[in-house]
Formats: C-alpha cells, structure tokens, sequence
C-alpha cells in the first residue's frame, strides 16, 4: 500500500488510478479526506472508468466470474509454493484477494500495462461463459501487466469480493462537486436498475439525461441512535412515535402499472414474495412507499429469525407462506400522483399515506401505527414493552420534517431498547480479518451445560483495539490444541455477550441462535464458576424467541 | 557429542565454553547480538558485544561490564572460538559464529540481507549449523528495493508540507529511526524528533558515528515552528496527547508489518511504508542456502512455516525453537524499551 498512498496523482490511469483510490480509501481515517480522494478520482479518471466506479461504490459489485480456488490453483502453479503454505499465508493476511497480490512475483516497471479498470471489467462480462481455459489465460495475462495494488483490487473485482467503506452519501456529495447536479437529484439518478456496460457517465449524469427507469426507488432516510434523554428533543406533541420493526428496510414502487420492490442496495425478486403480487392491483398508479418487509401473522410481527429461513431459500414452499407470509409494513409516502413529495412535512406525507393503506383490506399491507403519548416519560414506559411486541424499541420522527436522503441527525431518531445480555467464556479463538488480520479477534464462546461447557455463539466486535491486543497475547499463551486456524483456548476469560433477538436453530448444538451478538463486556470481575447456564438460555428462547 | 548450542530456560547455550547468547533471564557470561530490548536485557554480569553496540547498551543498561570485539576478531572462550560477524539490522548488530572440534554454529540474532549504509553489510557464514530468525518467514513478505519506499516517504513529506500538514514518522527508535533519517535528511532544513528517538540519535552522534542531528521536542516549543514540519516518534507515541501538538498531520509507520493492510488499517494510521529491518522471505531462504548448513535451528517469527518448508524443499534440516525474542506483530519490530 505505501507506494500508492504516497505517489498521489502522478501520472497513473485507468486501474491504477483506481487501486490507488482503494488505497487512499480504506487508508484515510476522516470523511472529508475519502471525500477529497473521490473528487480527485472522478476529476481524473476515464468516462468509462467513473461510471463503473460509481456502480460498483454502489452496490452493483460484478458478478463472481471466477472461484477463489480457482485463483488460489493457479497462484500455486505460477510460484510452487505448496498449498499448505499458501494457506498459512492466507490465514496470516485475512484476505485471499490480497494474499495472492502479494504472493505473485512482481511485474517489472517495464512490463506493467495500464489499462482501463473498465476493460479488465467488460473483458471479464464477455467471457464469463467461456471455457475455464479463456478465463484463465485472460486472468494470468492481466496479472502479468499490474503491479501489486492494481492485482488487489482486480482480485477483489473478479472474485465478487469487492468492499469498501465509503457511504453512499460521501460517493453522491463528490460526484456533486463534478457534475452540476444536485445531492438528492444525483442519489436518486445512480439508484435503481442501470447497468455500467450500456450505460454512459453522460447517460447517467448529464443535466439533461432522462432515461426512464419507473423501478428506481429513493434513497432511503436513515436515522441515528438516540443516545441522550428524549426529554432534550423538545415538546412530545412535535414528534410522531412508531414501533421500531426488526425486518428488511423496503421501498414499494408502483408505476407504470407494475410493481417494484426494493431493499437497501437492491431490487428482490418478486417470486420470492408472492404476498405482494396482489398488491399490483391494490395500490393506486404513481407512488412509492418507504416501509419494512416483514413476516406477520393476524397482524402481529414474527421474530426476524422467520424471515431468514425464507430469504436464503430459492424457491418458497407453502408450508412457509403459511407459517411465514410477508407484510409490508408502511412508514412513509415519498411519491404521490407520480409526484416527489418528499419535501412535504411528515403529517401531510403521512395523512396520504394512511388515504391509500388504510382502505386496503389485505394481510400483505398494514400501515405502521403511530403510538399515542402524551409524556415522554409515558412513551418511556411503552418503551418497555418492546420486547413483547417482537419490535427492536421506539422510532421517533418529527411531525414537521421533510424525507431526507441517507443518515442524517436531527429528524428521525431511533430510541431501541437495550440488549439482552448473558455472561459466557471464550473457548476458541482465531484470527480476523481485515483489519483484525493477524490478531486472534473472532472468538466462540459457552455456557455451563452441568459441568460441561456448550459453544452457543461466535462474536467479533465490542471491544477496543487495546483489549484485542490484550487477548490475544492471552491466546498464544493459553492455546490447547489448533485446528487449522482455530485454537482451543483454556476457558478463563468472562464476557458479558449482548443480543438483539434469540430464536431455537437445529443448526447449533446448542440449540439457540443469537441475533447480532457482540461483547459487550469483558467480566475480568468474575470466573468461569459465575457464567450463566444453557438453562439460562433456554428460558430466554421461550421468554423472548417464540 | 553434545550440542554446542542448546536451548535453555535462560536462552541460548553454549556449555562449552559457559556462556549464553542473548539470554532473557541474568547470567554470568552474555553475548549479544544487538541493542534491542529482547536481545540486550538487564542484570547479566558480563556482556561482550561488538563495539558498536557498546553505546547503545550503556544507554539502555547503563554501567556494566562491558566488552567489545569487532568484526572478525577471534577470541577463545574455554576452547571455544568466538567470532562476531555483520547482521546488517542495526548499528552494530552481529552475528555471532562459535567454532569447537571442527564444527561452526552460527547465531543470526536479528538480520536483514540489504545494505542500508549504517549497520555494516550483511555476509552469510559458511556454517554445519546455522540457528536464524524467521520474523517475516512468509513469502508474502517480500520488499520493494529501499530507494524506492524512501521515494514514497519523500513523496509523502512533500504533499503533507503542500497540504500544510506535519509528518509525523513512527519509527523505533533504535534502528528504524536512524535509518528513516538519513533517508530524508535533504527534505527539510530541521527534523523534529521526540524525546526517545533524540536521546538514541544523540547518543550514537556522541559515540563517533556521523547521523543527522534532530531538535527534540520539549512543552516548550512552539508549536508555529512545527507547523508542516517533520516529526519522528517511537510508535508507542501514537494516540498520547503528545501528538496533539502537530495538528493538522498526517501519520506515517514505516514497519514491515505495513506489507499487510489489515496492519495498517487497524493502528489507523494514515500510510503505511513497509520498510523492515529485517530479512524478507527471498532474503531468509537464500541465506540460509548461502550458509550452506546441514541443519537450521528456526527462531521468533514464523518458524513453523519456514522451517517446514526448507525440510520440504531439502534445503536444510529445520527444526522449529521457542526463544522469547519477540516477534509479535507489533509496528516497532521489538520491543519497546524506553520511556517518554
């Protein structure tokens, strides 16, 4: 990375312009210096490089064209290193993409070829069926012409694997700065069904561009934490209350007489949510609705455990739209009459909202109510019963606010309840990745089960930098047995592990699986003989879990 | 026959002649390899090192008995020929190469394989048994020739002094520090240095040796005069309030542990340059080769790997030691030994 960070803009193009990028990205700690290597980048770089870059910073990563064992295989044979060792150093990096970079004799200055990160990319689309003989040489041949960086992210590319730290709202606030555009007009221009092969940074981005995508959705507004006492937000009778579902986050389009349903990043298919098809016809021409997706029985929401056993399936049996049928649960209107309302005050967006849900009499659509409350020290004590309405805590928006794009403070506050927590012992330990790579940061933790312990969970994040460290010097020194790039580890260290859900699962011995678990606590205060029990757990799974 | 060289809960043995190499617990008689804080510790009665290393020891240990040889000069120690040869790591660090009965072992202790034109250049020393360090024993440590990562750091000094930006350079402060100095010596009329990194430099300019001065910075200062200038810290200073003087800056690590992003990324800092002071893979493997030893005793860093593959690859017999030098995936390559 350090030749990239430190030779700036000189003089480098096409892929390497964009490793570089990469590298000022993931290296920078402060906002406005991503934002700064954006600007740099989009004023810099090829038409055809800019569009594939925004697709890609916005979630329409390529497809997987080839396997990392495939990379791996032919890394091997060009360096003969054994695999065994290939494997230690992957385990030692974090990052297969990166691992083979380094690995791969280095390309001399002379032999380096700088091409367009938009060829390496469409190449790659054209041969995507083709023989593995095609694709190898085309992969080979490319490796030969980059230097370490460019070998990265080509690798990351390739491989479907390509994540990056830059919000959306960071991409759209640097293409601001080139193109004269609005904010919310160029959020909304890159969202929706475009792809980067047919598509032009003029098409995409020109003043007067107009392609007509009826499926693009909005950008979502997304709130923060309330972190501080609500009484600090000013008047209660100012702000509107709403459960806080535990679902996907989804926008439902109708134009032009079809249906469209979105997710944060991208479009579902509508044959894995048949409940909706009906809704086609319910819905009136030229609205978009801001909701969440989310399984309902007589109204009332299932855990969110339900809807991941349906989203991982391919085909849904009737068994599952039976137990599980999806609702939409409707927060927002943002399009009205083919109209963009979005500038409308929340109350007047929500009067139209509940104009068109209410008179629609099916389980596939309801309308998120609002909770009454005259006292925030009243919708406290609402807060409470959270748990029991399967919701996640308390949304709070501002009557008067209008829909903004992104996360944004001020508005829209999310007031959750706290997590369920229960103390455990780390059993097995192994190294991250990212960067954690190097460091024992992913560990297994267990309960009591009589005088035996019982893994239940896997946790990775929650503690700061200095108590990893910590831990894992007590990881070399207290590993029993090693299993590949997994220790056994002497059960001694006490965490208190926090959750957001419990459901049962077949999956684990232990009969339990944990939403969103994290360490929220190192118990250096208590021994193994003071954890919890797998008891414990299974009265929370039918407190909570059912 | 006994080995000449065994492993002890004490450190590296040589019963022969009673005496031990880089111990980690106090003995009688300590040889040692380099100024480092695993390699050079407290409380051993005598210590014998190469004179080089004399100044750095006396400032970290202070007043002991000392005894200096210098490079290729024999002594005999009961029997035993002892002689002391260039690592290439730091100023003064050796190798150090034990002859008995027609048979050579030589100690590595800490070395890198390319010339930096301070710590004297490395030689391999034909030898039956050849007991190496294996810090970066991965082939994804290979490095980049060193004008070319001191180019990068230049670069980047630059484009901070543009941006109006101090530099502030973490490097350890024995070894890495006056290595990096003298790479940027021409980029500014005065470097900035903290208080460890300066007592180092000052010591090793007072002991003869030609190093760029640097201006320690004290609370006094002013912090105008640091304003886009160029600052070198032992890493440990990273994240006190002592770096709070330089805002706005820009923090460099110049380790090999920056090879690995995820390195990088995690101490969060804004480059990383991977310059090490210690051998690469190539480097390893071929000295190994060039020492032409039967049997390799492998110590800190990756020795399970690197043994196993020059037993694979017949290149040496390997086996694997555990010592308690360190070679944990910190930035400062060893462990930090001083205050402020």
């Amino acid at each position: 990375m350090d030749d990239v960070r430190a030779s700036f803009h000189s003089g480098k193009n096409g892929l390497g312009l964009f490793a570089q990028l990469v590298s000022e990205l993931s290296s920078s700690t402060k906002t406005n210096d991503k934002l700064q290597s954006l600007v740099d980048y989009f004023a810099t770089a090829p038409d055809e490089d800019k569009v594939w870059v925004i697709a890609i910073f916005s979630g329409r990563r390529p497809r997987r064209a080839v396997s990392f064992s495939l990379l791996r295989e032919w890394c091997a044979e060009i360096t003969q290193y054994p695999h065994w060792l290939l494997d230690e150093c992957y385990h030692t990096v974090g990052d297969l993409a990166e691992t083979l970079a380094l690995l791969l004799p280095e390309t001399k200055q002379q032999n380096q070829i700088n091409k367009n990160l938009s060829h390496y990319l469409e190449t790659f689309i054209s041969i995507e069926k083709q023989d593995v003989s095609v694709r190898k040489k085309f992969i080979i041949d490319s490796w030969n012409q980059m230097n370490r960086d460019e070998r990265f992210v080509f690798n990351k590319l390739i491989t479907g694997a390509f994540r990056i730290g830059v919000s959306q709202k960071t991409i759209v606030n640097a293409l601001s700065k080139i193109v004269d555009l609005s904010s919310s007009i160029i959020a909304h221009r890159i969202s929706g069904n475009w792809d980067p092969v047919t598509t032009s940074f003029e098409d995409l981005l020109s003043e007067s561009a107009s392609v007509t995508d009826f499926s693009k959705p909005y950008p979502f507004y997304l709130a923060y934490a309330l972190e501080e006492e609500p009484e600090n937000l000013g008047e209660p009778n100012e702000w509107q209350a709403e459960w806080k579902w535990d679902g996907i986050r989804g926008q439902m389009i109708k134009r032009n007489n079809e249906l469209f349903v979105w997710s944060r990043g991208e479009e579902l298919m509508p044959d894995k949510f048949p409940e909706y098809f009906i809704l086609k016809d319910l819905l009136p021409e030229g609205v978009v609705i801001d909701g969440e997706i989310i399984p309902a029985v007589g109204r009332k929401p299932l855990p969110f455990s339900i809807l991941q056993t349906r989203i991982g399936r391919k085909n849904i049996s009737r068994k599952q739209l039976q137990d599980a049928p999806i609702c939409f649960f409707a927060y927002d209107l943002l399009e009205y009459n083919s109209e963009d309302i979005r500038g409308f005050p929340l109350h007047e967006r929500r009067k139209k909202l509940e104009e068109i849900i209410l008179p629609i009499k099916n389980n596939s659509i309801q309308i998120s109510e609002i909770i009454n409350f005259n006292s925030w020290s009243e919708l406290a004590a609402l807060r409470k019963t959270s748990r029991e309405m399967n919701s996640e805590g308390i949304m709070l928006k501002r009557k008067n606010s209008d829909y903004k794009v992104g996360r944004k403070r001020g508005d829209w506050w999310k007031w959750k309840i706290d997590p369920l927590t229960i103390d455990c012992v780390m059993i097995y330990a192994q190294k991250g990745s990212g960067r954690r790579s190097n460091l024992y940061t992913d560990y297994t933790f267990a309960v009591k089960d009589g005088d035996k312990l019982i893994a239940f969970t896997k946790a990775y994040s929650g503690l700061t930098d200095k108590e990893f460290a910590e831990i894992d010097n007590f990881v070399k020194r207290n590993s029993i047995e090693k299993f590949g790039p997994v220790r056994t580890v002497k059960p001694e260290l006490v965490f208190e592990i926090a959750f957001e859900g419990i459901a049962a699962s077949n999956r684990h011995k232990s009969g339990v699986a944990l939403r969103f678990p994290r360490m929220s606590r190192w118990r250096k205060d208590k021994t193994v003989d003071e954890i919890n029990t797998i008891e414990d757990l299974k009265t929370m799974l039918e407190m909570y879990g059912k | 026959m006994d080995n000449l060289i065994s492993f002890t809960d004490k450190g590296l043995y040589c019963a022969q002649g009673n005496f031990y190499i880089d111990p980690w617990k106090a003995v009688d008689k300590a040889i040692i390899t380099h100024g480092h804080g695993d390699h050079a510790r407290f409380g051993n009665k005598n210590y014998l090192c190469h004179t080089d290393t004399k100044p750095i020891l006396q400032l970290r240990l202070g007043n002991n008995n000392y005894e200096t040889v210098k490079w290729n000069e024999a002594i005999y120690i009961n029997g035993v020929k002892v002689s002391l040869h260039p690592a290439g790591h730091i100023i003064g660090s050796s190798q150090i190469r034990l002859e008995y009965n027609n048979e050579v072992w030589v100690v590595s202790g800490d070395y890198k394989t390319k010339d930096d034109g301070l710590s004297g250049k490395f030689e391999p020393i034909k030898c039956n048994v050849f007991i190496t360090e294996s810090t970066f024993g991965l082939p994804i440590y290979k490095w980049k020739p060193q004008q070319e990562i001191y180019d990068n750091i230049i670069n980047w000094i630059n484009k901070n002094k543009e941006n109006g930006k101090t530099s502030v350079l973490l490097a350890y402060s024995l070894g890495k520090a006056q290595r990096v100095l003298q790479a940027i010596k021409e980029t500014t009329q005065t470097i900035y240095a903290h208080g460890a990194v300066f007592n180092m430099q000052q010591a090793l300019i007072n002991a003869g040796f030609n190093l760029t001065p640097v201006v320690r910075i004290t609370p006094d200062t002013p912090k105008e005069l640091l304003k886009a200038s160029v600052v070198i810290a032992p890493p440990s200073a990273d994240g006190t309030s002592w770096m709070k003087k330089f805002q706005p800056h820009s923090v460099g690590v110049c380790s090999g542990w920056m090879q690995v992003r995820g390195n990088a990324r995690r101490r969060n800092v804004d480059a990383g340059f991977a310059l090490s002071d210690h051998a690469d893979w190539d480097g390893l493997i071929q000295t190994v080769k060039e020492t032409g030893a039967e049997k390799i005793f492998v110590t800190h860093g990756f020795q399970s790997a690197f043994s196993r593959y020059c037993y694979e690859q017949n290149i040496a017999i390997a086996a694997e030691v555990k010592t308690q030098f360190e070679a944990s995936p910190d930035l400062s390559e060893g462990e930090e030994f001083e205050g402020s």
